[in-house]
């Protein structure tokens, strides 16, 4: 419980998170958004999936930013998401869902357990992070959930590589993850 | 704000009881600013300590009734790419983005301002060279967005999305228009406050965060959902930009001062509220 600077420093309070709202489609969404890798690039998967709500509605206003390792196992420290040259792999993308509330991004199959994701919508007061966890990989933490719960963070795969659905809410809810740190 | 109707809310110690009529029908059509008020009023007498993030579960935000978690969330220790953040770079950003006046042939109508401020984690270090991004409504109160039918004019010279890299201090600064409040449709005679959009991104992907921004004194704070679901005051007070006199740049724009702290790096484990 000791912060990193000392004792004497005053620790600020955090500023809070706000929802995304409805107005963020013109803005946040850019060409390229959904796609690591190319689509045609050899080792590409789809990740894919839809965002429901507590209805079993699918949220068609929700936005999902996925960051990840690459084929090796080696986080990406390389700029150029917002403009991808189409060859550096900098491991992070962004995809909206569409009016049926599917997202899909093209990517690769890490080398981790895990692709790291955060889900953000109108009508969800703050983002929520969450753990797209490869078929067949376990770690320490999707092992200590409850079962039924654990079922929610597993990709299954299926013919073009994953797919991932998140429920914001219900018997079916994804689990979400706090961080140590997170007020 | 004479309408006495307090039918949805029952204020018990503690214990806020929303009917299930308004939870199932969500119906935002029929209901009054009292009514939305007294709810948020009865969420903040629930308040019992500090509180620093909006409550996920907050029905007078209608559109958060199916929308939000019921599960609690289970702690992780950040492990490999968490405890890194995507990186950005000046490939990504054109540093003529955080003008959000000069994207079109002419001037947009509006108040000119320019917004700056530090984003830093809890212990105060600098995020530096990282992403921030903006949007909002134009003077009007209009968005660039489909979906916006508000009829108020758009500005063919202002689109509303701004983009920037945090400095080696963790200072971003962004020279717009300032936004006019609008309205929607959570309950009869809704209105936002104006606000810009913020999306940070921090040094590890944990502090990941998107938020808004909002002008001091405006009068919508008490009646505005979004803004209110931020329980406590201290907290949703952090929200609001300062205007200060020293960013004002004399015959061109004023000037409002806004530091953003992020949670959740690893380096602040220290905070435990």
């Amino acid at each position: 419980m000791i912060g990193a600077s000392g004792t004497n420093h005053p620790v600020s309070r955090p500023t809070p998170g706000q929802t995304i709202g409805p107005f963020y489609g013109y803005a946040l969404p850019y060409e390229g958004g959904p796609d690591l890798v190319p689509k045609g690039h050899p080792d590409a998967i789809r990740l894919h999936g839809v965002v429901l709500d507590g209805a079993g509605a699918p949220v068609p206003d929700a936005l999902l930013e996925i960051w990840q390792a690459d084929r090796t196992g080696d986080v990406p420290r390389k700029a150029g998401s917002l403009h991808r040259d189409g060859h550096t792999f900098t491991g992070w993308g962004r995809a909206s869902t569409n009016n049926v509330g599917e997202y899909s991004f093209t990517t690769v199959m890490p080398g981790a357990p895990f692709i790291a994701m955060t889900v953000f919508a109108r009508g969800l007061m703050n983002r929520l992070f969450t753990r797209v966890y490869l078929p067949g990989a376990a770690d320490p933490f999707l092992l200590s959930l409850p079962p039924d719960r654990r079922e929610t963070l597993v990709a299954e795969k299926d013919a073009g590589g994953l797919r991932f659905d998140v429920t914001l809410q219900g018997d079916r809810e994804t689990v979400f993850i706090t961080y140590p740190g997170h007020s | 704000m004479e309408q006495k109707s307090r039918t949805h809310t029952a204020v018990r110690p503690n214990v806020v009881v929303v009917t299930e009529a308004v939870r199932a029908s969500s119906d935002a059509a029929a209901t009054t600013q009292a009514e939305i008020g007294a709810e948020i009023a009865a969420i903040a007498a629930t308040r019992t300590g500090e509180e620093t993030q909006p409550r996920l579960d907050y029905a007078p935000y209608r559109s958060s009734i199916l929308r939000h978690p019921t599960k609690s969330p289970y702690q992780a220790d950040p492990e490999a790419v968490e405890l890194f953040a995507p990186v950005f770079g000046p490939q990504d950003v054109d540093p003529l983005e955080a003008d959000l006046t000069i994207q079109h042939l002419g001037e947009p109508i509006g108040e000119r301002i320019v917004v700056t401020g530090r984003v830093t984690d809890g212990d105060g270090k600098p995020v530096a060279n990282q992403l921030v991004e903006i949007w909002q409504a134009n003077s009007a109160g209009r968005y660039l967005h489909q979906r916006d039918q508000h009829p108020a004019p758009l500005d063919p010279n202002f689109t509303g999305v701004g983009r920037c890299l945090t400095g080696p201090d963790g200072t971003y600064r962004f020279t717009t228009i300032k936004p006019g409040p609008y309205p929607w449709r959570n309950h009869v005679n809704a209105w936002r406050p104006a606000h810009i959009h913020f999306s940070l991104f921090g040094s590890e992907f944990t502090q990941r965060m998107v938020t808004q921004m909002y002008f001091p004194g405006d009068p919508l704070f008490g009646l505005d959902p979004i803004y209110q679901s931020i329980v406590d005051p201290a907290a949703r007070d952090r929200l609001v930009a300062t205007y200060d006199h020293d960013v004002t740049l004399p015959e061109v724009a004023t000037g409002y001062r806004w530091d953003i702290v992020l949670t959740g790096g690893h380096r602040t484990w220290s905070e435990s509220a």
